[in-house]
């Protein structure tokens, strides 16, 4: 596949209008920690008795757009679910090593998950709106689940939507279930919803699996925009999509990193001849 | 076999059209008892409905007239402690079984539901004989609400947990995702969507609990006359059925009827408001 440069001039354009990403860390397991929002070191996770992760060392830019690519079971989402502690959520599922958010640690002892994953949002494969929610209870749910009472819930309502370009195609029916929008909006309205809670980082994991590819470069679109403002690390086994969206991509195998570096290079000029097989669809 | 053309498919078609029709006829004969039973107890209860009877006590040995007045009330009130004491248990309980019940305790606990599912209510009656009128000294109508409220325990407590696990984990994660902490993510995401389903068990139970006669007859045993004190004897329409139904008088063997009539009436009409109330809901 020949697909950087001529296929994706997006990605030659913005990255040049974008402030100039610093490369990452050369060696991984010192990357510096002032231009980086969240660090894993050495992060293990188990399912059970199963190894999914062995011992991960990766830092994600602040204000970019990281991509996690890597065949199915190769452990990327289970990666970014241990980022806003999501993985122990699953019976028997355990996390070792640290994972640092502004430097501090999220597993620490005293650290409660629920404030975690507050500053942490989460977009997941199928779009999950809250069926008995109308679409402007699900922006606000997060809220309002959380019992907080928030000031103005129509400008919060209108802005998270704009912010996730859902809004001219459903500001007249605010009242309406959620579950009677497209795939497509609904995954957006999912994005509002967590938008809405204002987190500083935004994991993806697959959010275009189950649309259609319409919908699929909205939603692209809108990880583009975000991204100025907003860390985003996004799960993706669509390679185009990874270099479309991202500033550094990430390539794991077997529960391992194998190489880790601004997009651009990763997908041209692949250091690991693991990544080139996989980028150059001999596998996986 | 050798394939003729035409053949094998005659065959199904003969197939197909001997199956179906045996489902047809298993149904008319799975509806017939029903239906029989409904146009049966119409056709003996119409004659003994009057005004009076909804609206007068009984009257004693040897005259004529009256009416249940005081058993429809006394119905309605055991029912309704019945759901004070079995539906926030069993709720409860359910909840427990479908969140956190993956365990031995859990699995302990939801075979005692369906060994109490089967416990014959009789001996529901008897085992609440001896813990409460025993001890009190007299029958009471709240000994009669607790028997029936043991009665729809397990039916309240499964049909709970079933609905409750139907719920797709996306929703809880969506939840739990927003930073929502567990047991609010239960109350007000999961028992919220699966509420449409819970009440129609509810109902069922209700139903149940409502024509029950036999843990009434030594618990709230029966009353001819206005009660509304919790710890004295209560009437109810099943023990008044029975009661009448047995005597050697025509009068009272019309009132039975009617009696059975208002009953059946009642639990239809509260199945399809239940119906109604949860379409109406789920309809928006």
């Amino acid at each position: 596949m020949m697909f950087m440069g001529a296929e994706w001039p997006r990605s030659e354009s913005s990255s040049s209008s974008r402030k100039e990403p610093m490369a990452p860390p050369e060696d991984q397991t010192t990357p510096p920690s002032s231009e980086h929002k969240m660090r894993a070191e050495n992060l293990r996770a188990w399912f059970g008795r199963t190894l999914a992760l062995k011992g991960i060392n990766l830092a994600i830019a602040d204000k970019q757009v990281t991509a996690i690519i890597g065949p199915s079971g190769c452990g990327k989402s289970t990666f970014i679910r241990c980022l806003n502690r999501m993985h122990e959520v699953i019976p028997g599922a355990r996390v070792e090593g640290k994972v640092l958010l502004d430097g501090k640690a999220i597993y620490g002892p005293t650290v409660d998950p629920v404030r975690i994953r507050r500053r942490v949002g989460m977009v997941f494969q199928k779009p999950n709106p809250f069926p008995t929610m109308s679409i402007r209870e699900n922006v606000l749910a997060g809220a309002r689940l959380n019992g907080l009472r928030v000031q103005e819930p129509e400008a919060l309502v209108e802005r998270a939507l704009k912010q996730a370009a859902l809004w001219d195609e459903v500001k007249d029916k605010l009242g309406q279930n959620g579950m009677s929008l497209s795939g497509g909006q609904q995954q957006r309205l999912c994005i509002a919803r967590a938008l809405a809670l204002e987190p500083e980082v935004l994991l993806m994991d697959e959010p275009c699996s189950a649309l259609d590819p319409i919908a699929t470069a909205r939603v692209e679109e809108l990880i583009h925009e975000i991204g100025e403002r907003l860390t985003i690390a996004i799960v993706t086994h669509n390679m185009q999509q990874a270099a479309r969206v991202s500033d550094f991509t990430a390539f794991f195998l077997m529960g391992e990193l194998v190489e880790y570096a601004e997009t651009d290079a990763l997908f041209t000029k692949p250091q690991d001849s693991r990544t080139e097989d996989y980028i150059t669809g001999r596998f996986g | 076999m050798k394939l003729l053309p035409g053949e094998p498919y005659l065959r199904r078609r003969v197939v197909d059209v001997v199956a179906r029709g045996l489902c047809v006829v298993m149904f008319v004969l799975a509806v017939v008892p029903l239906l029989s039973l409904l146009a049966y107890v119409v056709k003996q209860g119409v004659g003994g409905l009057s005004w009076s009877f909804f609206t007068e006590l009984p009257k004693p040995v040897g005259e004529t007239g009256g009416g249940m007045a005081n058993a429809l009330a006394g119905s309605a009130i055991l029912v309704g402690l019945a759901c004070a004491v079995g539906m926030p248990v069993g709720i409860m309980a359910g909840i427990y079984l479908a969140e956190f019940g993956k365990n031995r305790f859990g699995d302990a606990v939801r075979f005692c539901a369906d060994v109490l599912s089967g416990v014959p209510s009789i001996a529901v009656g008897v085992f609440v004989y001896t813990l409460m009128v025993l001890t009190m000294k007299r029958f009471s109508a709240i000994a009669g609400g607790v028997a029936l409220g043991i009665l729809m325990l397990p039916t309240v407590t499964r049909t709970t947990e079933e609905l409750i696990r139907l719920v797709p984990d996306t929703l809880r994660e969506a939840a739990l995702a927003l930073g929502v902490p567990k047991w609010r993510a239960t109350l007000r995401v999961v028992l919220r969507t699966a509420l449409p389903g819970i009440a129609t068990g509810l109902m069922l139970a209700v139903a149940r609990a409502a024509g029950e006669t036999a843990p009434l007859l030594f618990t709230a045993f029966n009353n001819r006359f206005w009660s509304a004190s919790l710890d004295k004897p209560m009437a109810s329409l099943p023990v008044q059925i029975f009661t009448y139904a047995v005597s050697p008088y025509d009068d009272w063997h019309r009132q039975a009827w009617a009696a059975a009539l208002v009953l059946v009436a009642a639990v239809l009409v509260l199945n399809v408001a239940a119906r109604l109330v949860v379409y109406g809901r789920t309809a928006r």
